[in-house]
């Protein structure tokens, strides 16, 4: 029982960091309909400009998180300046595609600036076992709860942003119907910086975590791919559908591997949550909390 | 001037349904069958043949499938990689099984096997659209590669998990494996793409080619005017994957020889397919070999600029070769994007307006 315990807590907190990266790709979804597939890429490239901060120009760490921040906000700058603003109007594959090139470039810009070694970061997150449930004979990263509060402040954050805020508000129209904020004066260029700069915070969220982990390495950007059965569980469109979905996946992939993987050869971690999702899908095409598509002819 | 149908009379149904109607396009064509059967193989050595040919028309075959599936059915498919390997693992067991059947039935027939796995998991498109689908067509990729590492069956039971290709013989001369005569190879594969992009354009003009492209204008309107989805998804998918599989089979037994399933078949190679058909252009044949010959090319020509040229450390110049394919996908998708078949069309309506601008 115990074992089964740790099991599903260790599912938990893996699935709350999937969510951290599905939250980046929620944001843009909803404000723009652009499907980013940077954004595990965006997280390693954050990890790496903090990394590379702390070690090459020796920054205390709120100093290089600054910074951080600062360069993935030139850098959503950038995006909209010289690849979101020629795309306008253009169907979404072609859009998906663009990010797909924008993955490309950012990896070898990433590799090039900060070299394309692993490297260790540390923040000062705490690591290890958390001691209280270790007594009780289960092991549980200190690491991954303090993940799993962040995540929950990012969420609440977030969520006021968007409901409370001018800007929030301006988002959601933009998210509604293109034209129709347009035709009210909401400017889409300002819009889409803004929204590619806060999932490029939410990316360094991620990439902090993950790179606390295990290493900032190239390997980060692969955790995109985790993130997506997270999004189709819980719907592109939905911010508690990333988190929820987030744990249902990961909760799910780990009692699988555990209780399943051996029984056929194991590793498969790979391909159960795109599985189980698929699932899901059959049921619900739209995700869990994804809108509703309505079709007319 | 040179290009235009004007004093072309047809006088018959026949005629006038041609798969090339104008004449200077059949010319085109009989030119290029001449050069690419006749010529290149003279010509060429077989580094080139091996380095650029094989790899061009390979990736092509691949290119066609996708692009049935995709620019005809309007279907986003990201399991590429997973279904060539299934092409790929199903020429190898039947190599191995029944040698006497000959290389090209054997090819066909993984094709067929591919076809069917790409069917079962096509099932989903008649529930689920868009991005959603082409999230769980990643499904097919993770599993299938899964499978071909995890199955013992399907690599013999081969300590080092990789397949190698046992020599076959066409006419007496070899053609699979490392030790294959490179002419033979190439024009094996040639003739294969040759027949095969042809067939591929014919279906699309037909019956079954227009079903897809009203599923994939709008799929709501295509069934109310009495397309049945179920047919048309389906039929897309097994057509598309039929293709992609023979390009599997060709890639692992007629030009790498040996494959190991997490490098050769890898999500990576899924992305290679899907950017070759959107640089080169959705819903054309002709553009998926435009899209092949730019992304086999265009790596070799930056390396060897960069590392023999300018001396660049071969680090460094791999970096800096992902940064040009990602900067140049995005400039292409920014300047034209319907794709390099698009600049043929307005390249071939200035011909047949020139010398009038109008």
């Amino acid at each position: 029982m115990l074992f089964f315990i740790e099991v599903v807590l260790s599912g938990l907190l893996a699935g709350v960091m999937y969510s951290l990266v599905a939250l980046g790709f929620v944001l843009i979804f909803k404000a723009s309909g652009i499907f980013n597939f940077a954004q595990g890429v965006m997280a390693l490239f954050a990890a790496l400009t903090l990394v590379g901060l702390m070690e090459k120009f020796n920054f205390p760490v709120w100093l290089a998180i600054i910074g951080t921040i600062a360069v993935m906000i030139a850098l959503a700058w950038l995006i909209e300046r010289l690849m979101l603003r020629h795309l306008v109007n253009q169907e979404p594959i072609i859009l998906f595609m663009a990010t797909i090139g924008l993955a490309y470039v950012l990896e070898g810009v990433g590799d090039i600036m900060w070299g394309s070694d692993v490297k260790l970061l540390d923040i000062g997150i705490p690591q290890g076992a958390w001691d209280w449930l270790w007594d009780q004979g289960i092991y549980v990263e200190k690491l991954e709860l303090f993940a799993a509060g962040t995540a929950a402040i990012l969420v609440i954050f977030l969520a006021i942003f968007f409901q409370k805020t001018r800007i929030g508000r301006a988002l959601r129209a933009v998210a509604d119907d293109h034209q129709a904020a347009l035709s009210v004066g909401i400017s889409l260029n300002t819009i889409w910086v803004v929204v590619w700069s806060v999932s490029g915070i939410v990316a360094l969220v991620a990439g902090i975590m993950w790179g606390s982990k295990s290493g900032v390495q190239f390997s980060l950007s692969l955790i995109a791919l985790k993130a997506l059965p997270v999004l189709i569980l819980g719907g592109f469109t939905s911010i508690p559908g990333a988190i929820i979905g987030g744990i249902i996946i990961g909760v799910g992939e780990k009692l699988a591997e555990v209780y399943v993987g051996p029984m056929v050869g194991g590793a498969i971690e790979n391909w159960f949550a795109y599985m189980l999702a698929l699932a899901f899908l059959l049921f619900r095409p739209q995700g869990l909390f994804g809108e509703k598509i309505i079709e007319r002819v | 001037m040179i290009y235009r149908e004007t004093g072309q009379f047809k006088s018959s149904y026949q005629a006038d349904q041609a798969l090339f109607p104008i004449n200077q396009d059949r010319y085109v064509i009989f030119a290029v069958l001449i050069v690419t059967f006749g010529i290149v193989p003279m010509l060429l050595n077989e580094y080139w043949l091996n380095a650029i040919m094989l790899p061009f028309l390979i990736y092509s075959l691949a290119a066609i499938g996708l692009n049935i599936l995709t620019g005809y059915c309007g279907q986003v498919s990201l399991g590429t990689g997973g279904f060539m390997a299934v092409g790929a693992y199903s020429v190898y067991k039947l190599m191995i099984a029944f040698p006497e059947l000959g290389f090209i039935p054997l090819v066909l027939i993984s094709g067929l096997i591919t076809a069917a796995v790409g069917t079962l998991f096509g099932l989903p498109s008649l529930r689920i659209k868009g991005f959603y689908l082409a999230v769980a067509t990643l499904a097919a990729q993770f599993f299938l590669i899964w499978l071909f590492n995890k199955v013992g069956w399907f690599y013999n039971y081969n300590a080092s998990g990789m397949i190698s290709s046992p020599p076959m013989t066409l006419f007496g001369v070899t053609i699979t494996g490392p030790e294959g005569d490179m002419k033979a190879k190439y024009l094996l594969v040639a003739g294969l793409v040759a027949v095969f992009a042809l067939a591929a354009k014919n279906i699309a003009r037909g019956r079954i080619g227009r079903n897809w492209m009203a599923i994939r204008d709008m799929d709501i309107a295509a069934e109310l005017i009495g397309v049945r989805p179920l047919i048309a998804k389906l039929s897309a998918f097994a057509v598309s994957s039929f293709y992609i599989g023979m390009a599997g089979a060709l890639y692992f037994a007629v030009w790498l020889g040996s494959v190991e399933p997490t490098e050769a078949f890898d999500i990576n190679q899924s992305f290679l397919v899907l950017f070759m058909i959107i640089i080169g252009g959705l819903g054309s044949v002709l553009g998926s070999f435009f899209g092949a010959a730019f992304l086999v090319l265009m790596p070799i020509l930056l390396k060897n600029i960069m590392v023999d040229g300018f001396g660049t450390d071969a680090a460094l110049a791999a970096h800096i070769e992902i940064i040009t394919v990602g900067a140049l996908i995005v400039g292409f998708l920014i300047i034209e994007p319907h794709g390099l078949a698009q600049l043929w069309r307005i390249a071939k309506e200035k011909l047949r307006l020139w010398p009038f601008p109008h």
